[in-house]
This record gives C-alpha cells, sequence and structure tokens, in this order.
C-alpha cells in the first residue's frame, strides 16, 4: 500500500494505482483522452502529464504506479505548460468544424481545450485531412476529426473482441481505419461512440438531428434483451433522440449493445394509438373510443364460459401490467395463461430453476464456464462481454454444447445437444475433467434448450448435472438460465403460468382452434403461430404487429420508454423504467388500460395509482418491491423426469437485430440485417 | 591517437573475409569457454570495470544494464541486440555485420551468459539485405562448429541466436518498439516503466544492447575490463569507439579510435581532412543526425567523449559525424532532417506525431525565409514542447537539431526573413 503525496495531501492507495486514479480520489481532474477506466493504458495523448519529484521530465499520470513517498504535482508551472503544449498539438490538426460537428456540446476535446488550452492558435499551415471510414449504418466517421486516441481500438480488441479496428500508417498519416475496408462485425458497434472522447465517430442515425443541451434525460432500463441494462433515454419534445448507456458496474458496465442503442427509431414505426374494434358486418378493424373498445370486450365475456378464456403474457411485460392482468384473470376465475409465448417447456415453480443464479458480475469469479444451447453473444451481448473479460484476464476454460458460434472468445466445442450432456456427465469428455476441478464453476443455459416438447424433462436432467459435476455447491450457485427477453423473468415471479387445470401457450394456441379457447387476452404478446379463427381475440400493446392483425379489439398500450414500470431481470433483479415521453395519441399505460377494463366488466381492482398497485404487489411478491436488489433463490429440486430425445439444440435467438416488435418496426435494425449479415445467412430468416 | 594493438575491430575494412576461419586467425572464438568458466557476476564485474557505455547513442553504462537483469527468473531471459541501425550519419554497425559478425556472435554468446538468457535475438534493420545474409551464414557456420546451440562453445551453456529481419523502420530501433516489432507488432515504443529488465519481450527479462556494444565485449573479457577503461580520457568515458565520419571530407569512412578524441584531430588523420581545409568548416554534427549541430569554433576544440560533447549542448550519440562546409545551406540541411524525424515518427503520441509536421513545414519557409521573425521563437518552443513529453525519445531527436541550429545559426535564419522580405516589397 504505497502511501503518496498529491499536491502536498497525503494518501494511501492500493498497490498498482495510477497516479491518475490516486488524484482522482482526491477531488484533482487530471484532463486525458486516451485513457478510459475500462480499456488499456497506452499513455499515447500525453494530456495527463503531471510533475513528480525527482523525475526529469513530466510523467504521464496515467501509466505511472503510484509509489512509495512519490511527491507528485498535478498544477504546476511545468504541467500547466506541457498540457498546453499537447493541447495545442492536438487542435493544430483537428478542424474547426465544432457547429456542425454531433459532438459539440458534449465533446472532451472542445471541455479540454476551454480549460487547458491556449485561446488561440498560432498554426499558420494547412491542416490534414482525413478520409472518412465506411463502417456501416451504425457508426457515422468523420475522421479528419479523429485524435488518434486509439480508444475506439482498445475497445473493439479488447471489450467486444472483435480486432477489425487498429492504426494504419505512421506518424502525421497515423489514421483509424480497418487494414481491408470492412464494417466492425460487433454487437457492440455502437460504444464505439461513446469512447471516441472527439466528433470522429458519432452515432449515425442520430447525426443531425439534436444537440446535446436540447435533449431531456432520462435514466431507465433497457428492455431488448433481459440483461437489464442500465440506459439513459433521450428526448427533445415527445420523441425519443437517441439511448446511452448508463454506469451499472454488476450489470452492464458502462456499454450498451447496438439493439437497444439504435432500435430507437422503431418506437416512431407501426405504432397503435388508438382503440380498434373488427367490425362484425364487413369483418375489418376500424377506430373506436376507449368506451366502445372496453364496452365490446366486456358484453363478449360476459356472454363466454369463464372456463374458455385465456391470457398470454408477452416479452415486453411489465410488472405492473402483468399483475393487474392476473388479478382479472383470478377475479373471473380462469387458470389459463401462460407468459413463455416462444413455447418453452421448464418447471417456473422453482424460482432457482430459471434465473440466472450467479449473477452477471459474478461471472468474474467463475474459474470454468459451461454453455447449453445458446449463443451468449446475440442472446445477451453484454454477459458474452463479461464472460470475454473473464477469459482475458484468466483464460480460463470455456465449454459449448449446441450450435457452434464466434464468442469472441477461446472455447471447447463439445457437441450438439444432450448426448453431450451426458457425455460430460459420464466423464467420456475431457472437459468434464475441467469443471470437477474448478473452484467455481458456471453453466449458462440458453432458452433455446427448453424450446421442444422435452424441456421439462431436459430441464430436470440439467439440474441433476448441476449437482453431480459442482456448478452449484455450498456457497456457490453456478446453474443459470439465460433468458432472451426482458418481460420473462418478471412475468414467472408473479406466477404468470397456468394455474391448477390452466393450459399452457400451446394448448391455449391449439385452443383457439378446437373450441377450448373463445376469448384470448393477448398483452404485449406477439408470436408467429396462427390463431383459430373462430376466438374473440383482444390484443394489448404498443405495435401492429403480427398477432394484432388476429385481434378483434385492438388496445393501445405504451412501450417501455413511455411507462414508469418495473422489469425484472434474468438476474431477478427488479428495477424500475421510468417515463421519458408519452405515449403517442390515445394510447395509455398498460396497468391503466387493464384497470379500467375492470371497471367495464363490473369488478373494479383495488387499486387506482402505481402506488397501491406496488403496494399490492410488495405483498405477495416481496422480492420485487426492493428495485435493483437481486435476490438470489434456494437451490431446490425442478423439472420433470421424462425421456430426452437425442436432438441438437437450437438457439433462441437467431437474428440478433430482429428480435422484437420494436426491432421490427426499426429501419435502422433492418439496414443492419442487410449491412451485417450475409445474403445467405439463415440467422437472417429467423 | 589509437594503438594498432589495441583496435578490436581489426577487420572492420574488410580485408580479410568474415569466416569463421579467417575470424578465428583473428582471435575471436579463442577460448570463449574459459571465460564464460569464470561465472556470470565476473563477467558483469569486468563489464563494469571496463566502464564501457552503450554505443547505441544514450550512452548508458553496459555492465549495470546486464546487472538489472533479475538472478532468478521463473520466466526465460533474452538477449535482443538492436542491428536497426538507421540514425543519418550511422553506419559503423553495417560494417561490423558484414566483416565482423563472429565477434558479434561471441559477444552475444559472452552476454547472453551474463544476463543468464538462453536466447539472442538480432533485430537487423531491413534494408542490410546483404548483412542480413552475411550474418545468417555466420550464425549457421557457428552452429555447425558447436559455437551456437547446445553446450555453446563448449561452456555449458546452451544459447541459440535467431536473426530477426526489420522492417525498415527507424523507429523499431528504439529498444522497446524494437521488442514490439519482433513480437509481430507494430513498431510503437511502449511506456516505462515496465523496464525491458523488467519485462521486455514476451514480458520476459530482456536486455538489449547495441551492436557495437555486444562486439567490444569479447575483447574486453579476454584483455581485461581495466585495459578498456584505460583507453580514452578519463573513467567515465573509456575505450575505443567507432567513428563514422561522413559529408565534406575527402575521404568518408569508418574508424576505430579512442575515446576523447580531438574532433579535428579525428578528421584530419583519418577523414582525410574537410573539403577545402578545415577553415571551409560551416558546422559538424557529432554524434548523428539527432544530436544538435556544433559551429566552427567549437569544433576547432572539442574533444569525442560524451561528457565533453554533452557540456557543449551536443552529444556523442552514435558518433556519426556529419561534417558540413561551407557551401551548405545550413537551413535546409535541418529542414531536411526535421523532414525525415516527421517522415519516422510512429505516431502515436501527441507531441512527436503533430509536432514533427509542425516543425518541418515551419522550417521549410524558414529556409525560403518566408516567415516572420517571431517565429523562430514560435518554433523553438514548439520544440520545447515536443522535447520530453513523449514516450519514447524520439521526439526529443527531432527537436535537438533546430535547437541546436537557433543556437548557433539563429543570425542566418533572421537574415533570410529579413532578406526575403526585402524581396517581396
Amino acid at each position: 500500500m504505497p502511501k503518496l503525496k498529491i499536491n502536498d495531501t497525503e494518501i494511501e492507495v492500493a498497490q498498482g494505482t495510477s497516479i491518475l486514479q490516486a488524484a482522482e480520489m482526491l477531488g484533482y481532474e487530471i484532463p486525458r483522452f486516451c485513457y478510459h477506466d475500462k480499456l488499456s493504458v497506452p499513455a499515447n495523448c500525453r494530456m495527463c502529464l503531471v510533475e513528480v519529484k525527482g523525475a526529469p521530465k513530466p510523467v504521464a499520470s496515467c501509466a505511472m504506479a503510484a509509489g512509495e513517498n512519490m511527491e507528485v504535482f498535478t498544477g504546476t508551472e511545468m504541467v500547466h505548460k506541457a498540457r498546453k503544449g499537447v493541447m495545442e498539438f492536438l487542435l493544430i490538426n483537428h478542424p474547426l468544424d465544432c457547429p456542425i460537428c454531433d459532438q459539440g456540446g458534449e465533446c472532451d476535446l472542445q471541455d479540454q481545450a476551454v480549460g487547458y488550452g491556449y485561446d488561440r492558435s498560432r498554426y499558420y499551415e494547412s491542416k490534414r485531412a482525413v478520409k472518412d471510414k465506411e463502417l456501416g449504418p451504425l457508426v457515422k466517421t468523420v475522421m479528419t476529426r479523429c485524435i488518434q486516441c486509439t480508444r475506439c481500438v482498445r475497445f473493439a480488441d479488447e471489450i467486444a473482441g472483435t480486432p477489425d479496428l487498429g492504426l494504419l500508417n505512421r506518424g502525421e498519416d497515423a489514421e483509424i481505419g480497418t487494414l481491408v475496408e470492412k464494417m466492425i462485425g460487433s454487437e457492440l458497434s455502437g460504444n464505439l461512440v461513446d469512447v471516441c472522447p472527439v466528433g470522429a465517430l458519432t452515432n449515425k442515425p442520430y447525426a443531425f438531428k439534436a444537440r446535446s443541451w436540447e435533449l431531456r434525460k432520462t435514466e431507465t432500463i433497457d428492455v431488448h434483451d433481459a440483461v437489464g441494462s442500465n440506459i439513459r433515454v433521450d428526448a427533445r419534445g415527445g420523441e425519443v433522440m437517441r439511448v446511452l448507456p448508463r454506469l451499472h458496474e454488476e450489470i452492464n458496465e458502462e456499454w450498451t449493445n447496438d439493439r437497444s442503442r439504435y432500435a430507437i427509431d422503431g418506437l416512431k414505426k407501426g405504432r397503435l394509438d388508438t382503440p380498434y374494434v373488427r367490425n362484425a358486418k364487413t369483418g375489418k378493424l376500424e377506430k373506436a373510443s376507449w368506451e366502445k373498445a372496453l364496452e365490446t370486450i366486456a358484453v363478449k365475456i360476459a356472454q363466454t364460459d369463464k372456463n374458455k378464456i385465456a391470457a398470454l403474457a408477452g416479452d415486453l411485460c411489465d410488472v405492473e401490467s402483468v399483475v393487474a392482468l392476473k388479478d382479472i384473470l383470478d377475479n373471473l376465475g380462469t387458470p389459463h395463461r401462460d407468459c413463455r409465448i416462444d413455447g418453452a417447456h421448464f418447471d417456473a415453480s422453482t424460482r432457482s430453476g430459471y434465473i440466472f443464479n450467479t449473477g452477471i458480475a459474478n461471472i468474474e469469479q467463475a474459474d470454468c464456464i459451461l454453455l447449453v444451447g445458446t449463443n451468449p453473444r446475440v442472446e445477451a451481448t453484454l454477459v458474452n462481454a463479461r464472460i470475454r473479460k473473464t477469459w482475458l484476464e484468466k483464460r480460463l476454460p470455456v465449454g459449448l454444447i449446441g450450435e457452434p458460434a464466434d464468442l469472441t472468445y477461446k472455447h471447447t466445442y463439445i457437441g450438439v445437444g444432450p448426448d453431450s450432456l451426458q457425455a460430460l456427465a459420464s466423464g467420456q469428455h475431457s472437459f468434464a475433467e475441467k469443471i470437477k476441478n474448478a473452484k467455481n464453476p458456471v453453466m449458462i443455459v440458453g432458452m433455446g434448450v427448453f424450446q421442444r416438447a422435452d424441456g421439462l424433462a431436459l430441464h430436470a436432467q440439467l439440474h441433476d448435472f448441476a449437482e453431480k459435476m459442482g456448478f452449484v455447491k455450498d456457497g456457490w450457485n453456478g446453474f443459470n438460465i439465460l433468458h432472451t427477453e426482458a418481460g420473462r423473468v418478471g412475468a414467472l415471479d408473479v406466477g404468470f403460468t397456468p394455474a391448477t387445470n390452466g393450459m399452457d401457450f400451446a394448448h391455449i394456441v391449439e385452443g383457439t382452434e378446437n373450441g377450448k379457447v373463445d376469448v384470448l387476452f393477448l398483452l404485449n404478446a406477439d408470436f408467429a403461430r396462427a390463431l383459430g379463427d373462430n376466438a374473440f381475440v383482444i390484443y394489448q400493446g404498443h405495435h401492429g404487429d403480427s398477432s394484432a392483425a388476429h385481434a378483434d379489439v385492438i388496445l393501445p398500450g405504451a412501450a417501455y420508454t413511455e411507462k414508469e414500470a418495473t422489469y425484472v431481470n434474468m438476474e431477478g433483479r427488479a428495477q424500475i423504467a421510468k417515463r421519458a415521453v408519452y405515449a403517442p395519441g390515445e394510447a395509455r399505460e398498460d396497468w391503466k388500460i387493464l384497470r379500467a377494463l375492470s371497471t367495464a366488466l363490473g369488478k373494479p381492482l383495488p387499486y387506482d395509482d402505481l402506488g397501491t398497485l406496488r403496494q399490492r404487489i410488495a405483498k405477495e411478491f416481496p422480492h420485487i418491491a426492493s428495485p435493483d436488489v437481486r435476490v438470489v433463490a434456494p437451490w431446490k429440486q425442478f423439472g420433470q423426469a421424462g425421456a430426452v430425445k437425442m436432438e441438437p439444440f437450437h438457439n433462441a435467438v437467431r437474428n440478433f437485430y430482429k428480435t422484437n416488435v420494436i426491432t421490427k418496426a426499426s429501419a435502422v435494425m433492418t439496414a443492419c440485417v442487410e449491412k451485417f449479415l450475409s445474403k445467405n445467412d439463415e440467422r437472417k430468416a429467423a | 591517437m589509437l594503438d594498432d594493438k589495441d583496435r578490436i575491430f581489426t577487420n572492420i575494412y574488410g580485408q580479410e573475409p568474415w569466416s569463421l576461419e579467417y575470424a578465428r586467425k583473428r582471435g575471436d572464438w579463442n577460448n570463449t569457454k574459459d571465460i564464460i568458466a569464470k561465472g556470470r557476476d565476473w563477467v558483469i564485474e569486468e563489464m563494469k570495470k571496463s566502464g564501457l557505455r552503450g554505443r547505441g547513442g544514450a550512452g548508458f553504462p553496459t555492465g549495470m544494464k546486464w546487472s538489472f537483469m533479475p538472478k532468478q527468473s521463473d520466466k526465460p531471459c533474452y538477449l535482443v541486440i538492436n542491428a536497426d541501425e538507421s540514425e543519418p550519419g550511422t553506419c559503423k554497425d553495417r560494417d561490423i555485420l558484414r566483416n565482423e559478425p563472429h565477434k558479434l556472435l561471441e559477444g552475444a554468446l559472452i552476454a547472453g551468459f551474463a544476463i543468464g538468457a538462453n536466447r539472442c535475438y538480432i533485430y537487423i534493420r531491413g534494408e542490410f539485405c546483404n548483412e542480413g545474409s552475411t550474418v545468417v551464414k555466420a550464425i549457421e557456420e557457428a552452429y555447425a562448429n558447436g559455437l551456437l546451440g547446445k553446450n555453446a562453445a563448449g561452456s555449458g551453456w546452451d544459447y541459440d541466436v535467431v536473426l530477426h529481419r526489420g522492417g525498415g523502420a527507424y523507429i523499431c530501433g528504439e529498444e522497446t518498439a524494437l521488442i514490439e516489432s519482433i513480437e509481430g507488432k507494430k513498431g510503437q515504443p511502449r511506456n516505462k516503466p515496465p523496464f525491458p529488465a523488467a519485462a521486455g519481450l514476451y514480458s520476459c527479462p530482456t536486455t538489449i544492447n547495441n551492436v557495437e556494444t555486444i562486439s567490444c565485449a569479447p575483447a574486453i573479457m579476454r584483455r581485461g575490463g581495466e585495459w578498456f577503461s584505460k583507453i580514452g580520457p578519463n573513467e567515465k568515458n573509456t575505450g575505443t569507439k567507432l567513428f563514422c565520419i561522413s559529408g565534406h571530407v575527402n575521404q568518408p569512412c569508418n574508424v576505430e579510435e579512442a575515446m576523447g578524441i580531438p574532433l579535428k584531430e579525428l578528421i584530419e588523420k583519418h577523414a582525410g581532412g574537410v573539403r577545402g581545409g578545415w577553415d571551409n568548416v560551416l558546422a559538424i554534427i557529432p554524434g548523428g543526425s539527432s544530436t544538435p549541430l556544433l559551429p566552427k569554433e567549437i569544433c576547432d576544440t572539442v574533444t569525442m567523449d560524451f561528457d565533453s560533447l554533452r557540456a557543449v549542448q551536443s552529444g556523442l550519440g552514435t558518433a556519426g559525424v556529419i561534417v558540413m562546409d561551407k557551401s551548405t545551406d545550413i537551413v535546409y540541411a535541418i529542414a531536411r532532417l526535421s523532414y525525415f524525424y516527421m517522415h519516422e515518427s510512429c505516431g502515436q503520441c501527441t507531441p512527436c506525431r503533430e509536432g514533427t509536421g509542425w516543425m518541418w513545414r515551419t522550417m521549410q519557409r524558414l529556409v525560403k525565409g518566408h516567415a516572420e521573425l517571431e517565429e523562430i521563437d514560435m518554433l523553438l518552443e514548439v520544440s520545447k514542447q515536443i522535447e520530453g513529453h513523449t514516450i519514447c525519445a524520439h521526439g526529443d531527436a527531432s527537436a535537438w537539431p533546430i535547437q541546436g541550429l537557433m543556437r548557433h545559426f539563429r543570425p542566418e535564419v533572421e537574415r533570410r526573413i529579413l532578406e526575403y522580405r526585402k524581396m517581396a516589397a
């Protein structure tokens, strides 16, 4: 623990802390460009120079470890001169296009030039121009603005694991680029925009749309996968302009994936902004008032046998609306409900059987990882980034069962299906040894494993496998289910699964054909399976997607940026999303619609505001009441014994860019599919 | 003047073949195992006694450098020989490589043993195509005769030497950039600390020495450190040194001389004097292009060693003496060097990447005088903003020639500006 003095203030820091970090702890600001908390330290921008007593030259504080009895000065004449010099050098070849630069107003170079630079230029020569690079539909480049800090190169190499970028050429001609012109094939490419301290890499869809100071910033939660990334939604007027990640060390660190950042144009397209009711005579959906829509539903339900009413909750549902819907169903007395609208079969009665027990951050403690039927790179990019981070640090063994994939780190491919699990369990495969020798082994099971008829049996088999192989032991639970949908764990937690004698998803859909279901309520539930013509379908959601087309009544709901709502991520961590903008037209927050429906049905739900609803939820499901706490679940038996077919596992997500109704409506995501997925790519079809 | 008996590089002009047969006649590989038998500490001690300072330009005491290597290490240790000689005005290593390769290989074995390395990489400049081939052949000869490989030269020490050809970048002569280049990466200097002795090639303890430094080692070991330390003016500047004399002299040459020889004597005696006589000297760059030039008044009396050249605000560097007579356009000459340093900057740190180009452009205008008088001070300030603010010494090297020019030839630069102004008016 070296003790050093910075500007005559003494501080003791951990071994290996840099001078810059130590100075920051004391509140001394040290300007920097190339240094980034999460990336390696090249010390090439030379902005962070400080004076160290005894050193003949100024020292790069980001790269120099604090040493015993060091005396550091961050505000001396020498330091000021060094900073001014570096700042001047950075600016001589930087264009004066701040007024038309999207980084303007939130630019490190701008800010630091004001803080540390000269107030005029002495450079009379021509400025350098650099050719722009084509990095695809997400990242716009203006390479003349680049200051060669190489943050983007290091991000692509280290975090994303797609080493496509590099510093080409040398000296003045040094520029960031790809050796052979290519686009950045990473699901994390949007973060390049964030790490870039200047306007060289900017958000392409957002180009020239707004200035940072015009935006209203709302800190909320992402719903494009089950990770629950913390994001900031920047809006102007009623329009979401962009999404930025926000720091949460235990979930997304400071990254977010391209889907959550760039799919937001889908929030403006194909929206349901008014209720619709199907005209019985013409068979066409017609605009209607809320009263008419709710009245139509009430009349239909009054005429229907309560045992023939069913409901499905979809992938983007928030906890509040699911609970409200469940309360309505309970009042009606129907047991038919399900939230697993991808047709997954697993035992939802034991919480430790369906959540990510280890926790995302605790992946870093793992010393062996087994992936079963999943490609985390597309299913949960930030979980994959966390695995990569761990792998970079310890080169731990990673095994993969299922579809072969490029995971961005080295792994052992074990096999395609359940037989590989048996090979591991019996010790036939050499990877079994690595699992058994590991102190903290982790297994991550994809949703694809359960999307088959023998899912329940597999669930039971995985339980026994986890115990036998030592994934679960005293003080360590390495059994994890990797969910792909933001609403799923919340809906499972509040028990939106078939009650006693209730039908599950497959039976409900069949029921619409064979007459067992007469009224079907779809809450944000969009799926490709066709519904029978005879059933009366109510669709509540925000996009006019495939399921809405089947509907007899459409109730327009709010998207995740438009409501105050709770989401539970795959770890079982409840987080609260905030409203950034209002829902369009007549659309309303989902729980309010259901509350109004309950009145129309004659049995009003006992809550009139969000607070009371949350109290009701907290009473029955206390773990959801405390936001941002990862509530662990006790390890218990789950699954159901049965025969398992030796068929290969298939991944739950094939096309990263098209997963839910918002991404489906997004033109930017469509462009990504065109650019990033090759023509014959089977991922494209899904 | 150096006695012939004290010469280390007896075949520097290549009068005799470089091959092992002839090298042995000249005394190379003579009982190398006896030297090694005296032990690691003895070798390092002898090297320290000799006072040999690194011949690559920085002049760091070699014995001390060797002693920084860990005595015990879990990781392998490496010796890397820097044969990326690219400093303008310097061509000494080239002659060693083509005429005395066995001296280098024997030195490599001794040095490798002293630092506990079993493997040595010779990083040779890409343009040294034939020299590289010579060294490869010499390595093969040495292996065939049991001088390298398992139990090298019967010493009991296993030793492998690998030649690595560079791509021709000046910056790869910087020791950490050289390491990066061997590792297969782009040649960019690393931050120090950690120093190579702690984490160098493949993050293992590494010593990097210049070709000439390593080639001196066998003679020092045979004749004793004391012999070497007695040559030269004082205990801090000892031994013999290869000087490369080029430019406006009658007979440009490489010559081995005693450290501390007067510059004038060096040129008159070995290079046939300056073109048009000593009085025709305008300026001399004493130690390769990066050292500041010296005007005639200083050249008259200065002696060629590390400390006396430093005292006149220049340096011995690689001892590449560039002589410029009065026909030289001195401003253009320095502008040309500025171009070189701009072209060879690796581009990773800001001051060097941006500053070298700025300096070259300003220098270009100063050649014609198309500038303001204030720009001279501005240029000096820019050079100070680069110097000492970069990861490696390339920034310093690019600043020094300009600082030297302004120190001694400022009136000439000012004259051009005023003249240009008059002409333009």
